[in-house]
């Protein structure tokens, strides 16, 4: 029983660090500010809950995997909250994305 | 399984250190917000797998929370303070 538990738990925080590791690749590799935020706010978010719940069928049924299990809850929450509210404050002080409308147009055209 | 959670959290250390690049050449303000924020939440994971990897995640769990709550508030606010227009973005 407890070898399957150890196995699951590798498999959730191994899949969630590949996660994280693909956000910061992104927040590199991605042209824009807004494809960056776009980059790094989902997989962050998804790599930090699979590596949490790993922990928690690590843990088993204890206080402790209860807490963990609330700051899953609270980052699922409150990361896609920061992340939007960083991207209104660019867009409200006027940072224009990378492609203006006309090169969307041209894109289209072709 | 304490090396599996050593070797993870030093993989986490090399992929937290990864947007310190974007901290230090970003074009824009909100590109060095942006890293930040994402540090921040990454730290929070790796003070997660090191309560396990010294067996205390009892007393590393409230440390984690109360992490948390700081960042998520920190970034409202300085988001909130550079929505304001006229504010130099370099």
């Amino acid at each position: 029983m407890t070898e399957i538990q150890h196995i699951i738990s590798i498999l959730f925080v191994v899949i969630g660090i590949f996660f994280m590791f693909v956000g910061s690749v992104g927040i590199i590799r991605l042209p824009d500010f807004y494809s960056r935020t776009h980059g790094i706010s989902k997989s962050d978010t998804l790599g930090i809950i699979f590596v949490i719940v790993g922990l928690v069928i690590y843990e088993g049924f204890t206080q402790s995997s209860l807490k963990l299990l609330l700051i899953v809850l609270f980052i699922a929450l409150s990361n896609p909250v920061g992340t939007h509210a960083l991207a209104r404050a660019a867009l409200k002080s006027g940072l224009n994305p990378f492609f203006s409308d006309d090169e969307i147009k041209e894109e289209a055209k072709k | 399984m304490d090396h599996f959670f050593l070797y993870s959290a030093v993989i986490l250390t090399i992929i937290i250190a990864v947007p310190l690049y974007r901290v230090l050449y970003g074009p824009t303000l909100f590109d060095r917000l942006l890293a930040t924020n994402a540090i921040a939440t990454k730290t929070i994971v790796l003070i997660c797998l090191i309560g396990f990897l010294f067996g205390r995640i009892d007393m590393f769990i409230d440390i984690t929370l109360a992490y948390a709550v700081l960042g998520f508030i920190g970034s409202l606010i300085i988001a909130k303070f550079v929505s304001i227009k006229n504010v130099e973005r370099e």
